[in-house]
């Protein structure tokens, strides 16, 4: 099973009611197999004339208390951004998959972390923020989708995964089992299924209530602004209670922390491993929940004197929020490929051998 | 006393936001006749487009959302395919529905969704200020065609029911007009026919399209816009059933 159909798969086993899709590589393993799967459970699978339409079936499907999703490369995603801000406006809870590929434009089909900034700055307009999953194993790409749903229906909000091609392509040994033990797993043991409250504002027939309105337009004179204290007051709880961080065990001893997500993150896992090997004092960090991002783990580990590199397939964006959470206390470099570009356990292993130099002298 | 007239529930006993001679309180309340009629306002969502009739929830009774600019018949299609049960209506202007979301009414009726879609045509950009609409007139000036539409810059008007008639998942097209009384007993027939067909788990998109006043837009006076609908607009948009 590859990483497209084992996200697909977790979904369905998630309790997912209907996906809505329109084909693009590297991604359209998903279209495929949630065409086969929804119906034989029951379920919607509806390919789409555009993701303009996918994400605003989504939003269709979310208002009435489904559990909905949608997945594209990034050129689709960009076109579904006005959707993801009516669903942040709407609080709409709905998961979005971005199997990242090269941009910008067309780009190409190759694995990328170019959409950090979409993903994490919320890239539609508005004051808004979207729950960003950052998985780096086809296992971890499966348990983001219990979790996801859960924290979509919890705090009402849009929740994106944010993969790339090659955890989409990619086939690795995993564990499909219940929705429990995959968030127990992509949380480290720390959170279980969530508590969900009643879907009670959803839009299901105005029988023996009042009728409901699902809405994003808020006209009176300071009433907007009251919903987006409203929504900073969740994304505050967000940032409080949802951060999924993990970090090398010898992270104390580490005089070279090296920061990196999702695929970026095993090639570093594997570089800092070299690197041990040779004597070299590294460790690492690597984020899973992107937003919220894991200031904390970083700003922790900038309390004494370390380099802290950057490893990402993009020329530096998660980058601004590694130098946010050192605040100008270590010295932060930088090492990126793009277009495609994969860094190599050797380049990055080349890297931090560079700055261990540097620091002897 | 016998009663000869009153307000039917759905249509709620609230002020108006509409403007003097606005044709969206008729429409409104044609849609809210026709849901009470066929006692399926319990299981009825209905979808606000972008526009003046954003607010069509503060007038009508049932469940509804509002949703991004011409993007109406896709959400209407995620709702009704996660929930056949119920009754998914989309309210939508000329901009909303010919213009910005063409794509999605065209792709909705293709797939022959399940809805049901009144299309207000008033040949103009309400809520914006006047501006030029697909359906606007030759000749008709707007604060976008200060000389009038000119079919050699700006192309001919959109006609939607014609455009969608050639779709086999559209099973029932007419155009209506709000100009008087007995084009509006028209009207409502047709809107009540289109959720009929719905309720009666009929395959397929119906479509209303109503010739609405908008005297703001038009910069004539309500009665004035009345003879204008009569005169000019059913020359280029005739009333009648396209399908079904």
């Amino acid at each position: 099973m590859c990483g497209n159909e084992a996200m697909a798969e977790s979904a369905i086993i998630a309790g997912c009611d209907a996906y809505f899709g329109y084909p693009i590589t590297p991604q359209n393993e998903v279209t495929a197999y949630m065409a086969r799967r929804m119906p034989q459970e029951g379920r919607v699978f509806l390919q789409c004339e555009s993701e303009l339409a996918a994400v605003n079936m989504v939003f269709g499907a979310a208002a009435t208390g489904k559990r909905a999703m949608t997945s594209s490369s990034s050129p689709g995603i960009s076109l579904m951004q006005e959707g993801i801000s009516y669903l942040a406006g709407a609080e709409l809870p709905s998961v979005i998959v971005n199997v990242m590929r090269g941009g910008p434009g067309l780009g190409n089909i190759a694995p990328s972390q170019g959409d950090y900034f979409q993903a994490t700055r919320g890239g539609g307009h508005g004051d808004y923020r979207t729950i960003t999953l950052g998985p780096s194993t086809v296992q971890e790409f499966a348990d983001c989708m219990p979790l996801a749903f859960d924290l979509a229906d919890f705090y009402r909000t849009p929740v994106m995964i944010l993969a790339d091609g090659i955890l989409g392509q990619m086939m690795e040994p995993l564990v499909l089992d219940n929705p429990d033990n995959a968030i127990k797993r992509i949380t480290g043991g720390k959170k279980t299924r969530y508590k969900l409250p009643v879907k009670d504002w959803a839009l299901t027939g105005a029988k023996g209530r009042k009728q409901n309105i699902v809405r994003s337009l808020w006209l009176g004179e300071g009433v907007l602004e009251e919903l987006n204290y409203k929504l900073q007051r969740k994304y505050y709880q967000i940032e409080q209670d949802e951060v999924i961080c993990e970090q090398s065990d010898d992270l104390d001893s580490a005089e070279i922390i090296v920061v990196a997500y999702g695929i970026a993150a095993r090639i570093v896992r594997s570089a800092v491993d070299a690197a041990r090997q040779q004597g070299i004092k590294a460790g690492w960090i690597r984020p899973i929940s992107l937003w919220p991002f894991p200031y904390g783990y970083i700003s922790r580990a900038a309390q004494q004197l370390r380099v802290f590199l950057v490893v990402e397939m993009s020329l530096g964006q998660m980058l601004e929020d590694v130098k946010l959470a050192v605040a100008g206390s270590c010295p932060v470099v930088f090492y990126g490929r793009a277009g495609g570009g994969v860094p190599t356990v050797e380049q990055v292993l080349e890297h931090i051998k560079q700055l261990w130099t540097k620091q002897k002298k | 006393m016998k009663s000869v007239f009153k307000r039917t529930p759905t249509y709620k006993n609230v002020p108006t936001h509409y403007c003097p001679g606005c044709g969206h309180g008729i429409a409104h309340r044609l849609l809210a006749e026709s849901i009470d009629e066929l006692g399926v306002r319990e299981k009825t969502i209905g979808i606000a487009p972008v526009g003046c009739s954003v607010l069509a929830y503060d007038y009508l009774d049932v469940d509804m959302v509002e949703v991004a600019h011409g993007r109406a018949p896709a959400v209407a299609t995620g709702m009704k395919r996660t929930n056949p049960d119920k009754i998914v209506f989309s309210y939508q202007g000329d901009g909303d529905l010919a213009a910005i979301g063409t794509g999605e009414i065209i792709h909705a009726a293709h797939r022959g969704e399940q809805i049901t879609v009144i299309f207000i045509n008033n040949a103009i950009f309400g809520m914006t200020g006047g501006q030029m609409a697909p359906t606007t007139l030759l000749g008709q000036v707007t604060a976008t065609t200060p000389d009038g539409r000119d079919e050699k810059f700006q192309g001919f008007p959109l006609t939607m029911c014609e455009l969608l008639s050639v779709l086999p998942g559209a099973i029932y097209l007419e155009r209506c007009s709000l100009h008087n009384p007995a084009e509006i007993r028209k009207a409502k027939k047709a809107v009540k026919h289109a959720f009929e067909l719905q309720a009666a788990g009929e395959k397929g998109l119906a479509m209303v399209e109503l010739l609405s006043p908008c005297p703001t837009g038009w910069r004539i006076s309500p009665a004035e816009s009345m003879k204008w609908i009569e005169n000019e607009m059913m020359k280029v948009f005739p009333l009648g059933r396209f399908k079904g």
